[in-house]
């Protein structure tokens, strides 16, 4: 007995110290932590459970039946994050550089399969060179496994990716798959083809950094939501995250005390729109001003500015937040803005999180480069997303709604529940002089300003849309938080579903 | 007495006199600009009247405008506050033609004042200091040292067409002047084509102490003391004293008189400032001199009423409604020391940049106009004009508030400035608040020790942040430990948890800059470091402020969570402070502090936009705050300044070409 147990505690050192001390002193090296530290600053002191510690490879070619370290380059298990259950996997790159093998595959597939029993959330922790190539098809297969859990997973569970190494090749697909992905500047990369290979095929130079860096993806790609300074600051960015999100589908959002009113009020907010309504303004205020004690947690928010989106809480409970930003773009809404808003949309109803929709929005941004593109499928993403959405919805226009970006954010024809206008908006067809050339084609420009005049008159005010029942009160900006808390309240049991199919055909 | 009153000004000042009107019981009339049609002196006012655009040359500077709006409103008479109209002898006379009063001085005192070259004469006659010097043809250098002799040393030698430093020439003794005379002459002949000089005193270690003089249309005039201004940057003053810690009683009745009777000469009445510069390095306190004076209300009138308990506004507006002043000069004395700060839009952190737009958070530490007319509530008194929402603008000046703080001491005095300044909130716009809490614990300026050259030589490379103290970054390691376990702690008593609710962490690590110091919580107390500190505060999440109190000391600081700890600014200095728990602080060890990209040298596009104009080209010299491009976003043209000295080394971007956020639009060498 007392044999066996000292056999247990020499397995379980073996396996704490990974692929060695060299190989974790290089990862420190590189500013990066292990597996399993990752682990500890994820969760809560203490709580990490590992199972699977003694898994071993199966592999017998090329002399791998000789080398095996317990746990096989990922670390699983679960914990809690403030109390709450979560699902974890880590990759070792210290352990044969984190690839994954047949049994690694299936470690993270046991523990997918278990948050998804139970209903509690997966976060990756990635660090690997991708397929271990010694095991070949096996690998590929184990790829293969995770993804299916992924997208199995997808709307029942929320997922977050850390990405806090390389991630190549069919690697990449897991997380793209997963509903948020973090990475870190400068010690982590996603790409299918790295750089040699690109060399090679395209004869393109370029960085793995600049090629799939935490920057690029943050920026450019969309890829990732957030890109981090360093491991600590995404493992505790990690943290305040999933404070956010429900356990499942199957659960409410979160609820946490707060100290902040529910009423409180902010005259400031009275004097944000500018005079001119040509003049940008930063719709950030009004969210901070608006969500408990303005503690907002932002998803791209270096990707398509022209549109924010990001978590808050109201009352202590989870909000999803979309704005349009008069700050970028005029708050145009374009190809980016529209997936990366429908994404977020379709999250947040996947999820029971209420949406507070923003709108200050003069238009789809017209051109070449906008409609070769595909803005008519793009745009219609977001105007699919919202009207399928089923949570409560309440919209607030703070000036422009202008045209068919009118009726994508979030209308009342779209099922909003509570439409809200602040005195300063606007909704029309179009901007007052365009509207007017149109209609009064061939005029004098006296008789052009003229009517423009009164075409501003008529529609540069929330009182056609009021009479009309689209907009269902004007209130003054200072009592937002309070109309909005109060709404959320009289909306938290509210039932509506959508027809039975299999699923809907969202354009793509 | 008046029944209304017009008040031709904005901002602070407005507030100022209407406040004062109010407990008078006068109805005010306020005038504004567009860009003012929301602004707080006007909800202020119990009459508005627009008198047209921004600029103030369209609106707040139109003689015509403002009686207009007095004849409309049937106002009785005008306060001018302080610029503007204030010293236009003109607009006094025009007044006088339509019966509506003038709150301020007579005309002919106005326009004596007004004119430097004769107001040194008047103040000449009426026996008043003036800086010795020579004006006229310098024979040669033996009539130099003749000249300079007459004077007294230290002499400045001039040369009449010269400045910013050059063709001048100091000289301490006849030696100097011997050796320097023909140089002087010879630069300027060779710099400015002028081989006249001029000599005059050279006033070493230069102050700038003004007298408040007060007087009635009976022939009265006092003298209300003294207000010290040294502390100026760029001759805009930033801090203001009552008295001075300079003046003696005896210099104090010296200049009081002098000052009386300049004003006595020109038939002086209402409030007005004699200007004084006075040498530092003169301890019998005799080397002071007429600089001008100032026909108006000061903007730092405040600290005299602070120390006199006289409302100048009231004394003001009595005095044009021809009363006679109720106290003679026995009845004024000094109680107590005063300080005003300025807290101003301008950013100290990037070369005093002045920044306009919207004040996003608005809190100052005791609200505006809130407490004693005189002393606010505690020896905290805030005029200010703006409002949390509210705009500062660039048509006028950028001054946002005044912060006056009374005490016993000079030390009480400015220990309350330091704390004032400490849960002073203002969000949205750069300010110069880190910079008046770095001066109020200056040693030097606590000292008494000042100059007009304070800021030039204490702070030659522009400023950083006040210096902290071991003490303080060992307060705000247990302020942050204790505000941790509160975001913690609070973060633990969310729902749907698995098991019984966690204790938030006790054990921390806290790392401001390079310093890492251990803190630990507990029922007995908080250690930084094995040290007991004795904490007691309130925090919950969410606060933007947090009053500590440390045994006796009382410590306000600002403070906002961020991923990895707080953002924190108190004592005239920002800290990035990382507050992790102690349980993964050996990992947090691992980290590698990345170096910020030096971006100094390039321009970046700040907003996507258009770049309508690009004002210099490859190999020119730039200076900094030298306009280099005009970047239009949302119809709105953002002109992009030099931040720094160079040359030009390369230009990517063209006119009329479209950047994104951050495009590098040229680079300098």
């Amino acid at each position: 007995m007392s044999d066996i147990i000292a056999q247990l505690e020499a397995k379980r050192a073996e396996a704490y110290m990974g692929g060695g001390q060299k190989r974790i002193d290089k990862q420190h090296a590189q500013g990066k932590l292990t597996a399993r530290e990752r682990v500890e600053v994820l969760l809560d002191e203490n709580s990490f459970e590992e199972l699977g510690m003694y898994v071993e490879h199966n592999c017998v070619d090329f002399g791998m039946e000789k080398n095996k370290i317990p746990g096989d380059g990922v670390v699983t298990g679960s914990g809690t994050i403030n109390g709450r259950l979560v699902f974890v996997f880590s990759q070792d790159f210290t352990v044969f550089g984190g690839s994954l093998s047949e049994r690694h595959a299936e470690k993270i597939c046991k523990v997918m399969d278990n948050a998804m029993k139970v209903g509690a959330p997966v976060i990756g922790i990635n660090d690997s060179g991708g397929a271990r190539i010694q095991e070949g098809v096996a690998s590929l297969g184990g790829y293969a496994e995770v993804f299916q859990r992924n997208v199995l997973a997808s709307g029942v569970v929320p997922q977050l990716s850390l990405i806090m190494g390389p991630c190549a090749g069919g690697a990449v697909y897991s997380p793209a798959m997963t509903d948020f992905i973090f990475m870190v500047k400068d010690s982590s990369y996603m790409f299918v083809t790295g750089p040699d290979v690109v060399k090679t095929v395209t004869n393109e130079v370029v960085t793995q950094e600049e090629l799939g860096g935490a920057i690029t993806h943050s920026t450019k790609t969309s890829v990732a939501d957030v890109a981090y300074e360093n491991d600590i600051e995404a493992l505790l960015a990690a943290r305040d995250f999933i404070d956010f999100m429900p356990l499942s589908n199957r659960e409410d959002v979160p609820e946490r005390p707060t100290a902040d009113p529910w009423d409180r009020m902010e005259e400031s907010l009275d004097m944000l729109i500018p005079a001119n309504a040509n003049q940008p303004y930063d719709i950030h205020e009004v969210i901070s001003k608006m969500v408990d004690e303005g503690d907002f947690f932002e998803v791209q928010p270096k990707h398509a500015a022209n549109i924010i989106c990001g978590f808050g809480r109201i009352e202590g409970k989870t909000v999803g937040v979309v704005a349009n930003q008069p700050m970028v773009l005029a708050g145009v809404l374009d190809i980016n803005s529209s997936k990366k808003a429908a994404r977020f949309v379709r999250y947040c109803d996947a999820f029971n999180i209420p949406i507070i929709t923003l709108v200050d929005v003069p238009g789809f941004l017209p051109g070449t480069a906008q409609e070769h593109n595909g803005i008519i499928k793009h745009g219609a993403k977001l105007l699919f997303a919202y009207a399928e959405a089923t949570v409560p919805k309440i919209t607030i226009i703070t000036r422009k709604a202008y045209g068919g970006a009118y009726d994508v954010m979030a209308s009342k024809h779209l099922r909003g529940d509570l439409n809200y206008a602040w005195p300063t908006a606007e909704i029309a067809v179009m901007g007052a002089k365009g509207a007017v050339e149109i209609i009064f084609r061939g005029k004098t420009p006296e008789e052009i300003a003229e009517h423009t005049a009164e075409y501003e008159a008529r529609f540069a005010n929330p009182f056609v849309a009021a009479q009309k029942g689209f907009v269902d009160e004007v209130i003054m900006p200072h009592s937002t938080r309070k109309r909005v808390a109060l709404g959320l309240r009289k909306l938290r049991n509210k039932e509506l579903e959508n027809p039975w199919k299999k699923h809907d055909n969202i354009p793509l | 007495m008046f029944k209304k009153i017009l008040i031709a000004n904005r901002g602070e000042i407005a507030c100022r006199v209407i406040r004062t009107a109010k407990k008078m019981g006068i109805a005010t009339v306020a005038v504004y600009s567009d860009a003012d049609a929301r602004a707080p002196f006007v909800r202020m006012a119990d009459e508005a009247i627009h008198i047209g655009p921004s600029a103030a040359s369209e609106s707040y500077l139109l003689a015509d405008k403002i009686i207009a709006a007095c004849k409309e409103t049937g106002a009785e008479a005008v306060h001018p506050g302080y610029g503007f109209l204030s010293e236009r002898a003109s607009f006094v006379e025009e007044l006088d033609k339509h019966d509506i009063a003038f709150i301020g001085p007579p005309p002919n005192a106005i326009a004596a004042m007004g004119d430097k070259i004769e107001s040194k004469k008047l103040a000449r006659a009426a026996g008043v200091n003036v800086v010795p010097g020579f004006v006229g043809e310098i024979n040669d250098t033996d009539h130099a040292v003749e000249i300079s002799n007459d004077i007294g040393y230290p002499v400045m030698m001039k040369a009449s067409a010269g400045g910013g430093g050059k063709g001048m020439r100091l000289a301490y003794s006849e030696k100097d002047v011997r050796e320097g005379f023909e140089a002087t002459k010879r630069e300027g002949l060779n710099s400015f084509g002028d081989d006249r000089v001029f000599i005059e005193k050279f006033i070493e270690d230069p102050r700038h102490i003004e007298i408040q003089v007060l007087g009635d249309k009976h022939g009265n005039v006092l003298y209300l003391n003294e207000r010290e201004c040294s502390i100026q940057r760029r001759h805009q003053k930033v801090v203001e004293e009552a008295p001075s810690p300079f003046v003696t009683p005896k210099m104090r009745k010296a200049m009081g008189e002098q000052a009386v009777a300049m004003s006595e000469a020109v038939g002086y009445f209402s409030a007005g400032t004699v200007e004084l510069i006075v040498s530092g390095a003169d301890i019998t306190g005799e080397s002071f001199y007429f600089l001008e004076m100032n026909t108006r209300l000061q903007v730092e009138h405040p600290v005299t009423e602070a120390i006199t308990g006289i409302d100048l506004v009231e004394q003001m507006i009595r005095v044009a409604a021809g009363e006679k002043l109720t106290m003679t000069q026995d009845d004024i004395g000094i109680d107590g020391w005063s300080m005003e700060s300025r807290v101003y839009a301008e950013d100290p952190y990037r070369g005093f940049l002045p920044s306009t737009g919207r004040i996003v958070r608005y809190g100052p530490p005791v609200p505006g106009w809130s407490g004693d007319p005189i002393r606010g509530v505690d020896g905290v008194r805030v005029d200010d004009g703006v409002m949390d929402g509210g705009e500062v603008s660039i048509f006028y000046d950028p001054m946002i508030a005044k912060l006056i703080t009374w005490g016993e001491t000079r030390e009480e005095a400015a220990d309350k400035q330091i704390a004032a300044l400490d849960s002073f909130e203002l969000e949205g716009l750069g300010h110069n608040i880190d910079f008046l809490s770095a001066l109020m614990q200056h040693p030097r300026f606590r000292s008494g020790e000042i100059t007009t050259g304070f800021i030039a030589e204490e702070y030659p490379d522009g400023f950083q942040g006040a210096p902290a103290s071991e003490e303080l970054l060992r307060n705000l390691a247990a302020i942050a430990a204790f505000a941790g376990a509160a975001h913690a702690d609070r973060a633990r008593r969310v729902d749907n948890q698995l098991g019984d609710e966690l204790e938030p962490p006790a054990q921390w690590q806290i790392k401001i800059g390079d310093l890492i110091q251990s803190v630990e919580l507990s029922e007995e107390g908080i250690e930084v470091d094995g040290e007991e500190v004795d904490l007691s505060a309130e925090y919950t999440p969410g606060d933007s402020l947090i009053e500590a109190h440390i045994g006796e000391e009382l410590l306000i600081v600002k403070i906002r969570k961020t991923t990895s700890g707080f953002a924190m600014n108190t004592r005239g200095a920002k800290f990035e402070v990382r507050t992790i728990p102690q349980s993964i602080a050996m990992h947090a060890a691992h980290m590698i502090e990345k170096i910020p990209p030096d971006l100094s040298k390039y321009l970046l596009c700040p907003m996507p936009g258009l770049l309508v104009a690009l004002h210099v080209a490859e190999g020119d010299k730039v200076e900094e705050g030298q306009p280099l491009a005009v970047v239009e976003a949302m119809k709105m043209e953002n002109i992009l300044r030099a931040e720094k000295n160079g040359v030009v080394k390369s230009v990517s971007a063209a006119q009329g070409e479209s950047l994104a956020v951050d495009a590098v639009i040229l680079e300098l060498e």
